[in-house]
């Protein structure tokens, strides 16, 4: 479990030491530390732009009805079924960092189901919003909420287009010590940015992979012999509302 | 007989004026308790959720903010374009000005998830942001329009203040492009992303402001039994009508070019069509109360000479102000993000779905709250400084009987 | 007219006190500074589970620590949020990792209860603080995988942050878990 020093949960870590094996397939399946050798980032070092991270979803692997890689987020994070102390919140008001969402082609009756969270755009329309600079991007394009300076205006939220972003109406207890979350403040999916910085794996992806289709790529962008690279290169990949030009770090096959 | 223009604070002692402090002071107390609760719980008491991100606080703080910039015009019209009979009205237009961005800044700020954190709203900023560069202008507005009522009333400095008044009339436009385009900025939203919301803001706001402005005036003369001329009042029901027309030209404009547009029918179907209650509000209450009805009265050749029929046709422009920004604000996030075409979207978090949006006791407390502060400034500021020309019959204002200054 | 001088003579005297009353603070304080390198030394706050180094006791000495603590939190705060630096000398989760406090049952205390270690001196002196609105107030990864090993490895003795770096601290769990 070198990818990671955060612990699992026990159920989790239950399951891997039964099935075996398993353990090395979470690793392999994503492909990332196969074909670029785990290189961490040294602890005191910033991060640069070098590296874009992003994700690539195969909606045509994602199951219909399948939320894996919602309950590895909430679990990791700290959100949802995962945290109970936010339970005066309304559903309309409760956090969702990621969603499972259902589209049929009203056309053709196809219907096709994926993931959807922060896209993290190269042009985050939240971080040109925010008046404080609590919403900003990081320089290897992970787009976070800075909450020790949100004042929760929720204008970042008015201008998502992706509906990505969560207020949180209400106080909350036992947060996991690696994802701060609190009322007033607005948050969404940090492409689980403390995994990535100890050159991990985001929790949505490690778990689509270990448990269900294996639909999510994670890796960086600007490394052309990385997975998620070449896949795209070979398969393509849309960004969702490309017509707003906000090149997303996270992109989608079969839609 | 040519009469002397004079300013005198109101006297101030009638059962009527404690009265009224006393209201306005609950109404502000309720406001703060509404506030503590709101802060101490959390917004889950609210009807605001992560569907429906702005609520009802943000209605009227825009219309507040909105109605401030518009409220400065008596003054500007006197001021920068010279008009002698609005002269007398510059100072409680000024006053009107500060103690309405006060009281929309108060709503806005107290609604924040974190309105103890309003000192890092101040010492960071993101200049990318509108709504950082509207802090600045809120806050160099209130600076201007200050030092503008301060050169009006001080003999000494009185020849400067044309050009204060110069300064505060570009500020308060450019103040109400920047409020226009928090909305006009956003791109996801189909309702909003149009440049037109600048200038449309600016038009609103001189219809807001000056239907607040007359409600008040006729308020304050008839309450201190000031006389107030039919010279001043019929100038500014006249104004009052074509402003009406503008705001009514630039939501037919905004509504015509949208339609025009295949991506956002879908919208102005939900906001024209079957909104439910934001069609009703639209039509009904936005167009035919708040525009057509008053538009038709302040011209009327009878009717529009009633005093009562004027103040009516004031406070009808102010309900559809409020319906409009409630059918613009709520409206357009209740109908679902666009995000793919084509498509009918389903998921946990409402997708493709109409939001619901049912505002709480505690938000409606707390905007009223913001109207009651601006009306208590504005009372305490006339009771001690000498805002109000003692009269304003038609002798004092015609610019005929009175030479400049 | 008596009256009216005794009154004036009571706002002279309010005044004053006023007026001295910062002063006296000042005062204090220099005194205070003078005879006693940390401040609070009058509290009685729990001795941390371990120390980071021998020489300093703490990250950097008591004395500093006491006085600027949060300078160091928030440099780290800045630091970690935007540039990704997560070195953990000076991390708030390693503060409560050394720092946590248990009550009689063995639980951790929160940070409601006075006993909590940030609670002892933020409650003297009315500092309100609010880290803890949103970061966790116990050590969440210890305390996890003490459970964790209890049920893996019931003869572990340690408590499993002591004297360790929270990641070490899992390797080394990992790892025994594997050999079992």
């Amino acid at each position: 479990m070198s990818d990671t020093s955060k612990p699992m949960d026990p159920s989790r870590r239950q399951f891997i030491s039964k099935t075996g094996a398993a353990t090395g397939a979470a690793m392999i399946a994503p492909g990332v530390f196969l074909t670029t050798p785990a290189q961490a980032k040294p602890a005191d070092q910033p991060v640069s732009n070098d590296k874009r991270w992003g994700i690539l979803v195969d909606t045509n692997k994602c199951g219909n009805g399948c939320n894996a890689c919602i309950t590895a987020c909430e679990e990791e994070n700290g959100w949802g079924s995962a945290n109970p102390s936010e339970d005066h919140s309304s559903p309309e008001q409760k956090a969702q960092w990621i969603r499972k969402v259902t589209i049929r082609d009203k056309a053709t009756q196809h219907v096709t189901t994926l993931p959807l969270m922060c896209q993290h755009c190269e042009n985050p329309p939240c971080v040109d919003v925010c008046p404080t600079g609590a919403s900003f991007k990081r320089e290897d394009g992970i787009v976070l909420v800075d909450k020790h300076i949100c004042i929760g205006c929720r204008y970042c939220m008015m201008a998502c287009p992706y509906k990505a972003r969560s207020f949180v109406h209400e106080d909350l207890k036992d947060q996991k010590p690696w994802a701060p979350r609190g009322k007033g403040t607005v948050e969404s999916c940090t492409m689980c940015v403390h995994r990535v910085d100890e050159d991990g794996t985001p929790a949505c992806v490690e778990a689509c992979n270990a448990t269900a289709g294996g639909a999510l790529r994670f890796g960086d962008l600007y490394d052309e012999n990385s997975e998620i690279s070449r896949e795209l290169k070979q398969y393509g990949g849309k960004e969702i509302r490309a017509d707003l030009n906000l090149n997303t770090g996270v992109r989608y096959r079969g839609i | 007989m040519k009469q002397v223009l004079k300013y005198r604070e109101i006297e101030g002692k009638s059962t009527g004026f404690w009265i009224l402090l006393g209201g306005l002071g609950a109404l502000i107390a309720l406001a703060l308790g509404a506030v503590l609760y709101m802060e101490h719980e959390g917004h889950y008491v609210t009807g605001m959720s992560n569907q429906i991100v702005w609520g009802m606080p943000h209605v009227f703080a825009i219309f507040l903010i909105v109605t401030a910039s518009g409220i400065l015009n008596p003054a500007s019209i006197g001021t920068v374009f010279g008009k002698t009979l609005y002269k007398p009205l510059g100072r409680l237009s000024a006053l009107l000005a500060i103690a309405m961005l006060i009281g929309g800044l108060m709503v806005l700020v107290l609604d924040l998830g974190h309105p103890d954190r309003l000192i890092v709203a101040m010492t960071y900023y993101n200049f990318k942001s509108i709504f950082a560069w509207n802090i600045i202008l809120y806050n160099g507005f209130l600076a201007v329009v200050a030092i503008y009522i301060w050169l009006m009333m001080e003999r000494k400095m009185n020849k400067y203040y044309p050009a204060a008044g110069f300064i505060a009339f570009i500020w308060r436009l450019i103040l109400t492009t920047g409020t226009g385009s928090i909305f006009g900025f956003l791109v996801a939203r189909q309702a909003y992303d149009a440049a037109l919301l600048a200038p449309m803001f600016v038009i609103m706001s001189f219809a807001y402001g000056l239907a607040v402005f007359i409600l008040v005036l006729m308020a304050a003369y008839a309450w201190t039994k000031r006389p107030l001329g039919d010279a001043v009042l019929f100038r500014l029901k006249n104004l009052l009508g074509v402003f009406i027309a503008s705001v009514l030209y630039f939501v037919a404009v905004y509504h015509l070019t949208n339609l025009y547009a295949a991506e956002n029918s879908g919208v102005e179907h939900f906001i024209l069509m079957d909104g439910g209650i934001y069609t009703k509000l639209f039509w009904i209450v936005q167009i035919l109360l708040g525009s057509l009805l008053p538009l038709a009265m302040v011209y009327h050749p009878t009717i529009g000479k009633s005093r009562p029929a004027i103040a009516t046709a004031a406070a009808l422009v102010i309900i559809g102000g409020f319906a409009q920004l409630y059918v613009l604000l709520i409206g357009g996030q209740a109908y679902p993000l666009e995000m793919f075409p084509g498509y009918e979207v389903t998921s946990s978090f409402f997708d493709g779905q109409v939001n619901s949006y049912s505002p709480s006791i505690w938000e409606i407390t707390l905007g009223v709250g913001g109207i009651a502060t601006s009306l208590l400034m504005v009372t305490i500021a006339v009771r001690v400084l000498k805002f109000l020309p003692v009269s304003l019959e038609d002798a004092v204002v015609d610019p005929h009987a009175a030479k400049a200054d | 007219m008596s009256q009216t001088k005794l009154l004036w003579r009571l706002f002279a005297l309010m005044i004053g006190t006023l007026l001295l009353l910062p002063v006296a603070a000042t005062a204090d304080d220099d005194d205070e500074d003078e005879k006693d390198p940390l401040p609070f030394s009058d509290l009685v706050v729990t001795e941390p589970a371990q120390r980071f180094s021998e020489e300093t006791g703490c990250v950097a000495p008591e004395s500093e620590m006491r006085r600027n603590h949060m300078k160091y939190i928030l440099h780290q705060r800045d630091e970690t949020m935007h540039e990704g630096i997560r070195t953990r000398q000076y991390s708030l989760e390693e503060c409560i990792n050394c720092h946590a406090v248990k009550d009689e049952q063995g639980e951790y205390v929160r940070v409601e209860d006075e006993r909590h270690f940030c609670a002892t001196c933020h409650t003297y002196a009315s500092v309100k603080i609010d880290c803890f609105q949103c970061h966790s107030d116990v050590p969440v990864r210890a305390s996890k995988l003490r459970k964790l090993q209890s049920g893996l490895a019931p003869h572990h003795p340690t408590e499993p942050f002591a004297g360790k770096l929270a990641s070490e601290t899992l390797q080394l769990l990992t790892n025994e878990d594997q050999a079992q």
